[in-house]
C-alpha cells in the first residue's frame, strides 16, 4: 500500500516536472542561456556577484521594453543552469543551452576556471563569451584562441602591479616605510599574484619581512598573523580567498596588528565584509573597488539597491553588469540576432556602461580598477589602470 | 586459459556489438546529447573500473577521486613536452604505483579503516600536488590545450570502458579472479587454503586505479584548465560508490545499468529544478533506495526469475 503511495508520489512528481518544459519560443523573444553555480563551492561568490546582476539586467531590459533589433523590440527571455562549481557540468549545460534549448545568447559562465572550462563548447557554438568574473595573465592567449571572447575583469599583474603602486605612491608620501609582509593561498589565483608582486616590489625598493602560503580552505590563520605581526611590516598584503579574506581581517583585529597598509584579496570588496567588521573595515584595502564617485557607478548602486535590496559587491559585479549591458547595446548594434554579427560588434564598437566606456578591439578591457579601500560603507578605487579613481589611499588607523 | 564457452561466447558478442552502436553515436548528434553521453560514459569507465576491485572484495574505496586527479595531472604537467598517447600511458602508470604503494599499506586493514583512508588519500594527494607546486612553479593552474574534439574523448572513454569490461571478464575466469570469489566470500578461509590475498587485492587494486587514471588523463582535455580543486574533487569519489552500488556490483555489468539512469535522473533533475536540485536529487535517492534496495541488477534478476522460473536462478548466480 505504501509502495503504490510511493509510486504514486513519484509518478505526479515527474508529471509536475515534465509540465514545467517551457513554453514553446514566442516570437520577438530572445532566449539568453545562462549556466553558473549554484551549488558547490562558488555558489555564495555567484550569488553574490553573477545571478543578481542578470536578474537586474533582464528587469532593466525588460520594463524599457526589450531591445530594440532591427525594427523589433524584442524581450529577454532567460534560461538557466545550475553547473554545480564543476567544469564537467559547465560544459553539458552550455551543450544544453546551444543545441536543446537553441538559446540566442549565452552568458559568460562565473569564475576563472569555469569560464577557462566552458569557453571551446562556447567558441564551437559560436556565441559572443564576454568573461566579467575571469582575472588571470592568460587573457591574451585567451583571447587570441578564442576570438568570440572578451576577458573584462583584468590580469593578475594589473592587480598585482595595482597594490604595489599604491604602496609606493604611499612611501614616496613617507606614510609609510618599505618594509612589505606578503601572504597569499597556494591556489592558481593566489600564486600568479604573488609571482607578478614580488619582483615589482622589489622593484619598487620595498623588502619583504615576512613571507608564506596557506592551502586553500585553511581555517586557523592566527599564526600568519601573529608572525606578520612580529615582523613589524609597515603593509601587510594578503592575496586571499574570501574565507580566509575574512579570517585574517579577523585575527588582525583580535591580536591589534597595527598596520598602515591592511590589504587582502577576493572578498573584501564584498559587502559583508563592511557589515562585519563595521568601522574596524575603515582602511581596509583590497582587490577591486569601484569609482563611487562616477555618476554611472552611483546609478548602479542605487538601481542595485532599489531592484535587490543589497549592495552588489564593490568589484567583479558592476563588471559582470557592464558586460551584460555590452552584449545588449551590441545585439542592438549589430540589427541582428547573428552570433557572428554580434562579436564583431562587441570588438569594433565603443560601449558605455556602467564602469564607462569600454572598448575591446584585442577582445581585452585593459581598463580595471585594481585596488580599492573601505571607507564609511563604501569600497572606493584607490588605484587603477586608464581610469579615473574615487578616492587617495589612506593610512589604515587601528581596528576601533 | 581454456577456450570461451557457448555463453562467454555470446557474451563477448553482445558486448562487441554494443559498443560498435555505442561508437557510432557522435555522427548523430555533436551536441548536448554527446555531451552528456561523454558524462555517462566516463562514469561507466570508473564505476566499472572501481567495482573491478570494490566488487569481489566488498572494500568500498573513496580513493576515486586521487588516481583519477593524478591522471589529469599527468596529462596537465606533461601536455607541453611529451606527445599525448606517452602522457596517458605514464597516467596509467601512475596510477597503478599509487594503488600498489597505498595497497602494500593497507589492504591489512579493512571494512570502515580502509574507507576512511582512502577519503584521506585524495585529500594528501591533492595537498602533495598544491605543496609542489607552490614550491616549484608559479602558478597552480595548468592549461591543456590540444586538438582533440569531443567526439575523440567520447570514443577514448568508450574503449576504456570497453578495456575495462575485457579485463573484468578476463580476471573473472583467471585464478586471480578464482581466488577474490573466495576472498570476498571468507577471507580467512581463503588464507588456510593458500591463498596470498594481500598480493591478490593489490593486484587488483592496481588494476582498477591504472583504469582510473587513464579516464582522468582522457578528460584533462575536455576541462582546458587543471586546479587541484575540481582534479582531486571528492564528488567523483562519492558519485562512482552511488552509482556503482545503485546498479549493483555483483555483476561485472551491475555499475553500468546504475550509471546510466542515474546521469539521467541527476541531469533531468538539475534542468527542471536548477534552484533546488540537492532537495530533489535527496528526495530521489529516498525513494530510490526504498523501491529498489538491492540495486537494478536485482531488479533485472527479479524479473529474469520470475520469467524463467526459479530453478534457472541458481544456474545464472553461479554462471
Amino acid at each position: 500500500m505504501l509502495r503504490r503511495t510511493f509510486i504514486g508520489l513519484a509518478a505526479s512528481a515527474a508529471a509536475i516536472g515534465l509540465a514545467g518544459t517551457p513554453a514553446l519560443a514566442q516570437e520577438d523573444v530572445i532566449k539568453i542561456g545562462a549556466s553558473a553555480p549554484k551549488s558547490g563551492p562558488l555558489a555564495g561568490g555567484a550569488a553574490m556577484t553573477h545571478w543578481p546582476n542578470i536578474q537586474l539586467w533582464m528587469k532593466e531590459v525588460n520594463e524599457a521594453g526589450g531591445l530594440k533589433v532591427g525594427d523589433k523590440q524584442m524581450k529577454l527571455e532567460l534560461v538557466e543552469y545550475d553547473d554545480k562549481t564543476n567544469g564537467e557540468e559547465a560544459i553539458k549545460n552550455i551543450q544544453r543551452l546551444a543545441t536543446v534549448d537553441e538559446v540566442d545568447f549565452i552568458v559568460a559562465p562565473y569564475s576563472t576556471g569555469l569560464n577557462i572550462a566552458a569557453a571551446p563548447a562556447i567558441a564551437r557554438h559560436g556565441y559572443p563569451h564576454i568573461a566579467t568574473t575571469a582575472a588571470t595573465d592568460g587573457v591574451n592567449q585567451f583571447a587570441e584562441r578564442w576570438p568570440n571572447s572578451f576577458w573584462m575583469l583584468g590580469t593578475s599583474t594589473q592587480l598585482a602591479n595595482g597594490i604595489v603602486a599604491t604602496l609606493a605612491a604611499m612611501k614616496d608620501k613617507g606614510d609609510i616605510g618599505n618594509k612589505v609582509a606578503l601572504v597569499n593561498v597556494a591556489d592558481a589565483f593566489g600564486l600568479e599574484l604573488v609571482a607578478a608582486a614580488k619582483p615589482a616590489l622589489d622593484e619598487a625598493g620595498f623588502e619583504i619581512v615576512y613571507e608564506t602560503s596557506y592551502p586553500l580552505g585553511t581555517q586557523d590563520l592566527a599564526p600568519v598573523i601573529s608572525q606578520a605581526k612580529a615582523a613589524a611590516p609597515d603593509a601587510f598584503v594578503a592575496f586571499s580567498y574570501p574565507g580566509d579574506t575574512f579570517a585574517l581581517t579577523e585575527q588582525a583585529q583580535v591580536q591589534g596588528f597595527d598596520v598602515p597598509v591592511f590589504y587582502t584579496g577576493v572578498g573584501t570588496a564584498f559587502p559583508p565584509f563592511a557589515a562585519r567588521f563595521k568601522e574596524a573595515a575603515n582602511g581596509v584595502m583590497g582587490i577591486g573597488g569601484i569609482n563611487s564617485s562616477d555618476e554611472n557607478v552611483k546609478g548602479y548602486l542605487e538601481m542595485h539597491k532599489a531592484e535587490l535590496g543589497s549592495d552588489p559587491d564593490f568589484w567583479a559585479s558592476a563588471t559582470t553588469y557592464a558586460g551584460l549591458q555590452i552584449l545588449g547595446q551590441a545585439i542592438e548594434k549589430a540589427g541582428t540576432l547573428d552570433k557572428a554579427a554580434v562579436v564583431e560588434a562587441i570588438r569594433t564598437n565603443t560601449f558605455d556602461t556602467v564602469i564607462g566606456e569600454v572598448s575591446m578591439p584585442n577582445n581585452v578591457n585593459e581598463k580595471v580598477w585594481t585596488v580599492g579601500q573601505w571607507n564609511d560603507g563604501v569600497f572606493e578605487a584607490v588605484a587603477a589602470e586608464g581610469l579615473p579613481v574615487a578616492a587617495e589611499p589612506v593610512k589604515k588607523s587601528g581596528w576601533n | 586459459m581454456t577456450g570461451f564457452n557457448l555463453e562467454e561466447t555470446r557474451n563477448l558478442a553482445l558486448g562487441t556489438l554494443a559498443v560498435g552502436v555505442a561508437a557510432l553515436l557522435p555522427v548523430f548528434d555533436q551536441g548536448f546529447y554527446l555531451a552528456i553521453c561523454v558524462n555517462i560514459m566516463l562514469y561507466a569507465a570508473l564505476c566499472t573500473a572501481w567495482s573491478l576491485f570494490s566488487g569481489p572484495t566488498h572494500l568500498v574505496s573513496l580513493a576515486t577521486a586521487a588516481f583519477y586527479g593524478l591522471g589529469t595531472y599527468s596529462v596537465g604537467l606533461g601536455i607541453d613536452t611529451l606527445p599525448y598517447p606517452v602522457l596517458v600511458a605514464i597516467a596509467a602508470a601512475s596510477g597503478a604505483v599509487l594503488a600498489g604503494l597505498v595497497g602494500a599499506m593497507t589492504l591489512r586493514i579493512s571494512g570502515v579503516y580502509f574507507v576512511i583512508f582512502t577519503f584521506g588519500l585524495a585529500e594528501f594527494v591533492r595537498q602533495v600536488v598544491t605543496w609542489l607546486q607552490t614550491k616549484f612553479a608559479t602558478a597552480i593552474g595548468l592549461y591543456v590545450f590540444t586538438d582533440i574534439t569531443e567526439s575523440q574523448i567520447y570514443w577514448m572513454l568508450l574503449a576504456l570502458t570497453a578495456a575495462v569490461f575485457l579485463t573484468g571478464f578476463l580476471i573473472a575466469r583467471s585464478t586471480l579472479g578464482f581466488a577474490l570469489q573466495i576472498i570476498g566470500n571468507d577471507e580467512t578461509v581463503a588464507r588456510h587454503v593458500g591463498i596470498d590475498t594481500a598480493r591478490a587485492k593489490i593486484v587488483l587494486f592496481m588494476i582498477s586505479g591504472a583504469f582510473i587514471a587513464i579516464a582522468g588523463a582522457i578528460m584533462a582535455p575536455r576541462y582546458s584548465y587543471i586546479e587541484p580543486p575540481s582534479a582531486f574533487n571528492p564528488m567523483i569519489s562519492f558519485l562512482v560508490v552511488i552509482m556503482a552500488l545503485l546498479g549493483g556490483t555483483r555483476r561485472l555489468w551491475g555499475p553500468l545499468v546504475g550509471v546510466i539512469p542515474f546521469t539521467i535522473m541527476m541531469d533531468f533533475v538539475s534542468s527542471r529544478f536548477p534552484n533546488h536540485t540537492m532537495i530533489v536529487v535527496g528526495l530521489a535517492f529516498l525513494v530510490i533506495v526504498y523501491l529498489i534496495p538491492n540495486g537494478v541488477t536485482g531488479l533485472i534478476e527479479n524479473a529474469r526469475a520470475r520469467m524463467k522460473g526459479a530453478d534457472t536462478v541458481a544456474r545464472e548466480k553461479t554462471a
